[in-house]
Order: structure tokens, then sequence, then C-alpha cells
């Protein structure tokens, strides 16, 4: 790979330690892909912020990053942690668990990160433009950076996020070139798509069907941020790919030849392969990828004149959250006895034992609620979801 | 005495006894990082520590935060004192640069068939080469 003098000399250690080892990460990164250079980003998103999967190891590496002067150099934002970093009592967490997660936010703040912990940094202020190169982890963000904002980003995991924002760079393969940005299955949707679970539900069938091909959507059309962010959680977590077009957004007459054909039948199938045998909820989670202020608002209008009896969790970004209190949506849910879990979510919030079954509208929320966490899941709209919390059944 | 070039992931020298693995590695969830004893159920080192060891496995796998663990091992003194990878991936490739354990993979022949378990092997990473004792 060929550096730059002054990247020559960040390797040799010119800059200081934090510098020089992560420098040491991306070019290696860079030789295993093929990079023939590296190229300065733009914004970076870092994942591996919750300390239920980071553990000590991982603090310990963020800590000594952070002693040895490590600085970002972009605007850089965090996923999730794995608690509401204010309320984590009334959401149950433990108060060791509490003290370890506020080591591993105060490391990355004294690095110059914003702790916005949220997967949806697009909905809070880091929201890259078309063309620009980025380094982001969190699949479903990555997806949505590439697919509908049309910036350029690989699947970056946790600890090459970081290196890209320390040097400013990232090596220049795979998503940051135009050629291997070309669609490569033409899937044709043959159904019309409702709500949010019929997003996750197609996102579920594709990845299934091509893996991590590059599609091209035909039929998805004015799409919403929030079918779009659940279409891109889903599509990333079950199939892997980094980056899908509609025909909206693609501008070039080239069509792949491989072409497949969903239906609703497809989208019938993912949605019983999300479904878990059980009448009955104990835990209610919305907000993979974190709500919008328009979701909370319906949330909170699904909730006007109702009292929960089933743990019922909103996860969201605290600026969203801030915003639909504002609006005076957020006093309407809490007085109907549901919680914002703002900071973190249902996959990354130590959860395992403390619940059953889940119902969400989230097909990714039910990848990890089963891996991760041994839950059953059902999946539904936002008002059968309600309606479980309220009633505890699910119909 | 022979010698068989790689190319270099992760800088430094470092000598062990060989440990071998077919399957690939977790070390996030696959390994325990404070005994460095590979707990992957069915795996073929399963119950058997990497502490110390020349580890010559296929690839890592899993999730990211294997990197982290590489590095929990290193600073607990149960880590590999070198790995060599057929191909290496961003786990490994991350977890042995940001805990300066000596790291090679494509090598000249198949790490998996021309070391056995126990060999002594010396890993000079610097100059991309494994000496094998006689």
């Amino acid at each position: 790979m060929h550096l730059t003098n002054v990247e020559e000399k960040m390797l040799a250690g010119e800059e200081g330690y934090a510098v020089q080892k992560n420098m040491q990460i991306l070019t290696a990164l860079g030789d295993i892909f093929g990079a023939d250079k590296m190229i300065p980003v733009s914004s970076v998103q870092v994942a591996g912020v919750s300390y239920y999967n980071l553990g000590d190891a991982g603090l310990e590496y963020l800590e000594t990053l952070a002693n040895k002067g490590a600085k970002v150099r972009v605007k850089t934002t965090l996923n999730p942690a794995g608690m509401d970093m204010e309320n984590w009592r009334e959401l149950g967490i433990d108060e060791e668990f509490a003290r370890k997660q506020e080591q591993v936010i105060r490391a990355f703040v004294q690095m110059g990160i914003t702790p916005s912990c949220t997967c949806t940094p697009y909905l809070v202020g880091n929201e890259p433009s078309r063309g620009d190169h980025i380094a982001w982890s969190e699949s479903s963000a990555v997806t949505y950076a590439n697919s509908v904002l049309g910036a350029m980003t690989n699947r970056e995991g946790g600890p090459s996020a970081l290196a890209a924002a320390i040097t400013g760079l990232t090596p220049s393969y795979g998503m940051h070139i135009e050629a291997n940005r070309k669609p490569q299955v033409h899937v044709k949707i043959d159904t019309r798509l409702a709500a949010v679970p019929d997003y996750g539900a197609l996102g579920y069938a594709v990845g299934k069907k091509i893996g991590p091909k590059i599609p091209l959507f035909e039929g998805i059309t004015h799409a919403q941020v929030e079918q779009l962010k659940s279409l891109c959680a889903s599509i990333a977590t079950y199939g892997g790919t980094a980056l899908f077009h509609t025909q909206e957004t693609y501008q070039e007459k080239e069509i792949p030849p491989e072409t497949i054909t969903i239906t609703r039948a497809d989208i019938e199938g993912a949605l019983r392969a999300l479904n878990d045998e059980a009448a009955r909820v104990d835990f209610v989670a919305l907000g993979c990828p974190h709500c919008t202020l328009d979701e909370i608002k319906t949330i909170a209008d699904l909730l006007e004149g109702k009292k929960v009896t089933r743990e019922f969790w909103i996860c969201t970004a605290r600026q969203t959250m801030k915003e639909a209190e504002e609006m005076g949506y957020a006093q309407r849910i809490r007085a109907a006895g549901a919680k914002f879990a703002c900071d973190t979510c249902m996959a990354v919030a130590p959860l395992k034992g403390r619940f059953n079954v889940l119902a969400t509208d989230s097909a990714k929320a039910c990848y990890y609620g089963r891996g991760t966490n041994d839950f059953k899941t059902r999946i539904g709209s936002v008002e059968e979801c309600v309606s479980a919390a309220v009633t505890g059944n699910w119909s | 005495m022979e010698l068989v070039r790689g190319r270099k992931i992760s800088g430094g020298t470092a000598e062990g006894l060989a440990l071998v693995s077919h399957d690939p590695i977790s070390f996030f969830g696959g390994v325990n990082p404070d005994s460095g004893v590979v707990t992957e159920k069915g795996h073929e080192l399963e119950g058997t520590t990497v502490k110390d060891r020349v580890l010559i496995f296929p690839r890592g796998k899993g999730s990211t935060v294997g990197s982290y663990t590489l590095y929990r091992m290193k600073k607990n003194g149960v880590a590999p004192r070198a790995i060599i990878n057929v191909e290496c991936e961003p786990i490994v490739a991350v977890g042995a640069i940001i805990s300066d354990i000596p790291a090679l993979d494509r090598l000249e022949k198949n790490p998996l068939t021309i070391f056995q378990t126990g060999k002594k092997l010396k890993v000079d990473a610097d100059r991309s080469l494994v000496e094998v004792s006689d």
C-alpha cells in the first residue's frame, strides 16, 4: 500500500503511541483487503460500546488508548451502551455493571467522541452527504449511510472504526470504490409492503436468498425513514450486505441479469420464521433501530388512556427523547407506565434471564433476542406491540 | 532447520511450541480470556489452553469484540506467543496488533499441514519468516 510522507511518519510513531498503533491497524487491514492507499474520512460511528459485549478486555484497551492521549480527528459518534446512562436503576441494571459502563463512556469522551449512544447517528446530527467517505460500524447504520444517504463506508468493526477516528483515515477498498457498488441482483417486489414489520421481513427474505450481494429493489417507492431503517437493520443482519439500491436512487441504466421476485408468500414466510409459539409476552421493546420522533408520537397516541402491564421499553437516542418531552409525547408515554430506554436497546443491554418472550416490530431485534438473550420472539405492528404491553396477550 | 516465508500481519519475534487447530477460532465467546482455554463446544481445541503456544489456525471468526479478547489474554499472561493463520481476517489482525503478538499469514506452504502440534517454532514476523527447529 502506498503511504504519503505524513502517513509514514504517523506509522513510525512521530505522532505518539495511539496514532502509531491505530495506523498499524489500518495498514494491516489495507494489506489484507488489497487497498492501494489511505483516504481521509469525514465522519465515524464507533460500535463496541456496551460493557455487556466489551467486558474488561475492551474497557482496558479503551482506557489505555485514552490515557496515552488518543484524540479523534473527525466527527465521531457512539453506538448504544448497555444501559440508559441516567435512568439505569429503573431499567433494572445492577450497580457494578453501571460503574463499568460509565468507565467505558468516560474513556470515549476523553478521546473527544460525542457520547450519542445511538445506532441512528443520522437522526442526531451525524449525517454525511452523498459521496462522502466515512468509517462507520453498526451494520444497520452502515447500510443506511450507503443506501439512503449515498455516503461510502465499509462495514467496520469497533476497533477499526476507532482507528479511523484517531487517524482521520481509512484504507481505500470495498465500498469506497465506485466500481464495487454496482447492484448484483435485481429484486422485484411483487407485493405491497405495509407497516414496519413488512420491511423487516423483506430484509430477512432477501438476506436469506442473496446473502451479502448488493440488491437493486424494484417496488420500493416513497418509503419513510422508519421503514428504511428497519429494512437496513434486517438485511444487514440476515444477509450481510452493506448496500442496496432502489429504483428511486439508482441512476444508471445497467440492470443486473440475476433476478429474484419477492411475493406476499415470502413476506408471510419471513414473519412466520420470526414468530415463536407464545400466546403471552412479558417484555415489549420498540426502537431497533432507535425510534424516531414520529414513532414515539404514534406510541404515545396508542397508549392514550391505557396502562401497560408488561415491561415496555421505547429505545431511542437521548436527544430524540428530549424532543419527545418538548412535544409532550414522553410524558404521555410515562403516564401509561412505559419506559424510555435511552442510550441503549434490547439487543445490547444485559437482559438474559430477565424475560422469556419479547414482542417487537423489528426483525433485527428478533435475531438478538433469540441469539443473545434466549428469548422467544413475536413480531408485529406497533399497534399489536402496544396492545401486548397492555394485555400481556399476543393475538 | 527449515525456513518458511509468509506475510507480516503484526510485527515482533517469538518462540514456542506449535498448537494446530483446523477449526477457525472465535476469541469472543470461544476462548476464556482469564485462562486461555478454548471453550467453544465441539471445537477441535475445546479444553486446551493456547497460552504461550505458537497458535496455528485457518482464520478468526465471530464478533469484532474478539480483538479485545486477545488484548485481555495478553494482559492476563495467557495469550499465544505468536499466531499463524492460513488467511488472516480483521478480528485477529487487529487483536494481534493492539496486543503486540507477532502474526503471519499466507505462508508459502499450508501451515495446517506442514506444522504439527508440539513442534518448536520461531516466528520472526518482522522478517516474515517462520523457523522450524530440527
